[in-house]
Parts: structure tokens; C-alpha cells; sequence
């Protein structure tokens, strides 16, 4: 399998504090790859130096072989970058389908002017949006709620449309960010379908997060950070047989083991 | 159904605005209530570029220093270079655009209380400067700037020459409530579009909006721009009626009042600025019999209102037909 996203000796400092120190690893086409460590390991820092919401102190992000690193988050995003937020952040004025609609952004073929006119291309990009949106929407089971207005959703379903934002954006990797933090056990559940799901769909998943048992479930590898250092990588059996891990986590009291 | 409402809508607002009123302050002799409409359509085409601003989520109180760019401009042109007042109209508009374009880059990335305050700031350094600069002509301003010429095309007379008509009045209530309508319908037709989607994507969420690929600093100057075009747009044209400009002509409390405008119409409408602009202006009159507790009785009315219709006044009769 080809190496799609390289995370070379990637460093970033803020002021006196390494937050993320000299981490390598690369994710390759379509897997599952998560990056997990205790709280305040470096893990969302490193998330934001991926999807370029933050620009590293030293170090780079290649993404098939070009360097990512240091563009706009827009561009990264155009490249198959995309992101979720470990937020219920979405569009809250607007309803479920508006907001996945608008995240074909990336997809249009008219340009702005031609959407002020309504050209034959921003028509047909139009219908075709919406068409995409509704087939979104009912992979992720949200057609019930496709009218409702975003900020009346419950939990789990504005996770389901965070996924869902990012899905339309067509991307090459998603990242996802904690997407089962806060979640009952049924919850996860569905959730790691979903996400299971989203891999068939030919998209590299890479996700950052808590929850130990959804991790070793989904992960076809994983990354474990500690105080900003990347301590080891593997399958989820390395992973928990690897003694700096253990340590890690034992050192960590208020932490979810689970294993 | 719904599209032949909205052009029954607008086909009664034509006739009243266009035949109706004139035809009844012709019948009740109020000529001066032309004046005072031409002035609502000119600040409601300026609150309505504030109303951009507020669709992407900025706070804009610097719309007084763009009238006041577009009066100055429109009213040079016409005074030194002899331009027609007609082209120095979109001239006035662009310029203000352009302007914006260099001054939103850096101040746009503020959100907030911090892009208001700078916003603020904008409308006194466009008064200072309207006082500094030599082709200003400073405190003086500029005055008896001739009335616009006509316009003809193949020898057709689309406008005549206002300084042949015995009452202008009239004309420049036409031509403005004509321009009013011009601009509405354009940023009806932004709002209605996907660029109208885009800019509350911003509004409601600049990372969300930055993580699918919008480039959101390009789209937020190009708001920034159609707000300040609107802004020189009415500028200009309102210096061309009172055939003056002052540094003073407008100041921060126009830039307020833009705001205040938006407010009370609605910020969630369209033709909130319009309503809006229209309420605050016949409002402010109509309390002039109370004397010295107008101002009092004003803000206190306003206050009210947005606490009690914190969407506007437009929000009363959507309220009804929200689900359609």
C-alpha cells in the first residue's frame, strides 16, 4: 500500500512548551489509522499541524508526495485534506441537508458569478449537490432528520453530521477528530460502523482519539504520543502489548484503560 | 405559488412606491415629503451594505466613511473633471469598492467588538481626511455642484437634464426609489443564491467554513466590497441632491444609524434595512412634537424593540410563514 499522508520529524513549540516533538509516521491508503495518548500527549496539536490549522516549528506534511504543511486550511482541504472538529461544530442556522449541501463547496464546477447569475453549470451543480447531499445523508442514517434545523440535533447525530460535512467535501484522507468522546456504549457503536462505513467509501481514515476499546476495535494501526513524543506504532495487539504504552497509561490515573 | 407571490409583491411595491406616492403628495401638496423619501431610499441602499457585513457576521460602523468617499468622488468628478454625473455614479461605487478591498485585507481577520471598533475609527479617518486633503477643498466642502445632466441614447431621452426641470424633486425621488429597487433586487438575488449560503457559512462558523475547502478570506472582502460599493453608491447620489458635500455630510453618527437601520429591520431579512431605514428616519420625525424628550422617547423605543423583537421588525411576519 502506497504511503498517501508522511508526517516527517514534525516539531511544534509553543514559546517554552514542545507540544509535539519530532514525530514521523505515515498513513497509508485506506486505512484506519489512530493516533491516541493521554490527556495533554500533543494529540490535537498534531491534528491541527495535519489538517494545517497550525503551521509546525520545524518539520513537515507531505500529502502524495507534495508538502502540505504551511497552506491555508482551505487549500489543504481542496488537495483531499479535510477535517471534522472534536466540537459539535456545524452550521447551526441551517438545516441538516443545507449544511451538507454547502459542504460540496469543493465540487462545483461554475464559479461565484456564475452562481449570482445561475449559469447551466451552477444549476447543474446545484442538482447535483443536492442529489449527493440526500445520498449522505441516508448513508449516515440522518434522513429522518434531514429538514431540522442543525442546532436542535441530539449528540449523536450532530457527530453523524460532522462526518457527514466532511464526507461531502469528497476527500482523499478524512480526519477525524475524537469522534466518539461523549458517546454511550451504543453510541460508539454506531459510531465505528459509521466510520467503518466511510473506509469502504475509498477514503483513508485518520482519527485522534480517547476511547480505548472503539480504538483497538477500528484501528488497522495505531500511533501512541506521550508528552508529545510518538512512543510507539502498530497493530492494536503491538499496541497493547507494548510495555512504554502500559507505563503510559498507568502513569495517567484518571484514564480510561481498557485494556 | 410562491414565486407568483413574490412577483405580485413586487409589482404592488412598484406601483405604490413608483405612481402611488408621488400621486398623493401631489394630491396633498407635501412636497417635501419627496426630500424626505429620497433620503430613505438613499440610506436604506447604504444600511443595506451594512446588512452584507452583518450576513458574514462582522459588525460594520464605518459605513459613514464610505458615503462620504463616494460623495467626495462623484462630486469632483463632476466639479473638476466635468464628468457626467451618471458615470461618476458607478465610478463613486468602485472606487469605495477598491478602497475597501485594501483596508478589509488586514482589518477583516478581526471579529467581533475589535472589527466594530476599527469599523468606527474608519468613518472619523474619512472625515479628518475630507478635512486635510487639498482636492477636498477642507472645511469649506464643496458646494453648488451642478445638477446631474441628462441622459440620452440614439437621441432618445431616457433622463432629461435636472437643471432644466422647474422641481427636481420628483426626478431625484424616481431615480433614487428606481436605484433603491436596482440594488434590492441584486442582493435579493445574492442572498437567494449559493454565494448567500457561503456567507452564512461564515457567519456561523469560520473554521467549519475554512475546513471544506471555502476560501474565506476572498469571500469576506468581496462582501466587505458590495457593502462599501452600496455605501459610495448612496454617497454619491445623495450629494448630487443637496449639490454639496461637507467633511461633516457624514459622520460616525450616520455610520451608527446605518447599523441601527439593519437592527431594527432585521438582520435574518433582506429588506430589513429598508423597513428599518424607513421606521428609524419617519420615526425620528414624527416624535420632533415632544421637543426636548424626542431623543429621550427614541432610544427608549429602540431599546425596547430589541429586546422585544431582537430580529427586527421583519421577524413579526415571518413568524407565520416560517415553515414554508
Amino acid at each position: 500500500m502506497t504511503e498517501l499522508l508522511q508526517i516527517k520529524a514534525v516539531t511544534k513549540r509553543f514559546g517554552g512548551l514542545v507540544a509535539v516533538n519530532n514525530v514521523s509516521f505515515a498513513v497509508r491508503e485506506r486505512e484506519i489509522l489512530s493516533v491516541i495518548g493521554p490527556n495533554g500527549a500533543g494529540k490535537s496539536t498534531l491534528f491541527k499541524l495535519i489538517s494545517s490549522f497550525l503551521s509546525p516549528t520545524s518539520g513537515e506534511v507531505l500529502f502524495g508526495g507534495q508538502r502540505i504543511s504551511g497552506l491555508a486550511p482551505h487549500i489543504v482541504a481542496r488537495k483531499g485534506v479535510v477535517r471534522t472538529f472534536q466540537e459539535t461544530t456545524i452550521f447551526k442556522g441551517m438545516t441538516v441537508r443545507d449544511n451538507v449541501i454547502i459542504a460540496h463547496h469543493l465540487r462545483s464546477n461554475a464559479t461565484l458569478a456564475g452562481f449570482y447569475l445561475g449559469t447551466t453549470t451552477a444549476r447543474r451543480d446545484e442538482a447535483e449537490f443536492g442529489r449527493s447531499a440526500d445520498e449522505i445523508i441516508d448513508f449516515l442514517d440522518l434522513g429522518a432528520q434531514r429538514h431540522e434545523i442543525a442546532s436542535t440535533l441530539p449528540h449523536g447525530h450532530l457527530r453523524a453530521l460532522g462526518i457527514a460535512i466532511g464526507l461531502a467535501t469528497n476527500p482523499t484522507v478524512l480526519l477525524l477528530d475524537e469522534p466518539f468522546a461523549g458517546m454511550n456504549h451504543d453510541e460508539t457503536v454506531r459510531a465505528v460502523k459509521m466510520v467503518r462505513g466511510v473506509r469502504k467509501r475509498g477514503v483513508t481514515v485518520l482519527l485522534v482519539e480517547h476511547d480505548m476499546p472503539a480504538v483497538m476495535n477500528i484501528s488497522d494501526r495505531i500511533v501512541v504520543l506521550n508528552f508529545g513524543v510518538k512512543i510507539a506504532e502498530g497493530t492494536p495487539k503491538e499496541i497493547q502489548e507494548n510495555e512504554k504504552v502500559i507505563e503510559a497509561y498507568l502513569g495517567a490515573e484518571d484514564e480510561t484503560i481498557g485494556f | 405559488m410562491k414565486r407568483t407571490r413574490n412577483i405580485l409583491g413586487v409589482a404592488v411595491f412598484l406601483l405604490v412606491v413608483l405612481i402611488g406616492v408621488p400621486w398623493l403628495i401631489e394630491a396633498t401638496g407635501r412636497l417635501d415629503l419627496y426630500y424626505t423619501l429620497t433620503s430613505v431610499a438613499l440610506l436604506s441602499i447604504a444600511s443595506a451594505g451594512v446588512w452584507v457585513t452583518f450576513y458574514i457576521g462582522r459588525i460594520n460602523i464605518g459605513q459613514g466613511a464610505f458615503a462620504l468617499m463616494g460623495g467626495y468622488v462623484s462630486a469632483i468628478l463632476v466639479v473638476q473633471y466635468g464628468v457626467s454625473f451618471w458615470l461618476t455614479l458607478p465610478v463613486a461605487g468602485l472606487f469605495c469598492a477598491a478602497a475597501s478591498v485594501l483596508i478589509g485585507l488586514p482589518i477583516l481577520r478581526l471579529r467581533g467588538v475589535y472589527f466594530a471598533m476599527v469599523t468606527l475609527v474608519l468613518t472619523e479617518v474619512a472625515r479628518l481626511l475630507a478635512l486635510a486633503l487639498p482636492i477636498t477643498n477642507g472645511a469649506k466642502g464643496m458646494v453648488s455642484i451642478p445638477l446631474p445632466g441628462g441622459i440620452s441614447i440614439f437621441g432618445l431621452t431616457i433622463l432629461p437634464d435636472f437643471a432644466t426641470l422647474a422641481n427636481p424633486r420628483p426626478a431625484f425621488y424616481l431615480v433614487s426609489v428606481a436605484l433603491m429597487v436596482l440594488c434590492f433586487a441584486a442582493l435579493y438575488r445574492l442572498v437567494h443564491s449559493r454565494i448567500g449560503k457561503l456567507c452564512q457559512s461564515l457567519q456561523q462558523n469560520e473554521e467549519l467554513a475554512s475546513s471544506i475547502g471555502v476560501n474565506i478570506a476572498y469571500l469576506r472582502v468581496i462582501a466587505y466590497a458590495i457593502s462599501s460599493f452600496l455605501g459610495g453608491l448612496g454617497g454619491a447620489m445623495f450629494v448630487a441632491i443637496s449639490q454639496s458635500i461637507y467633511p461633516s455630510s457624514f459622520t460616525v453618527t450616520d455610520s451608527v444609524n446605518f447599523m441601527l437601520n439593519c437592527f431594527l429591520g432585521g438582520l435574518g431579512h433582506v429588506f430589513g434595512p429598508m423597513i428599518g431605514t424607513f421606521v428609524l428616519y419617519f420615526g425620528w420625525d414624527f416624535l420632533f412634537e415632544t421637543g426636548e424628550f424626542q431623543l429621550l422617547i427614541f432610544s427608549s423605543v429602540l431599546i425596547a424593540l430589541m429586546l422585544f423583537l431582537p430580529n427586527g421588525l421583519l421577524s413579526l411576519r415571518l413568524f407565520g410563514k416560517k415553515q414554508g
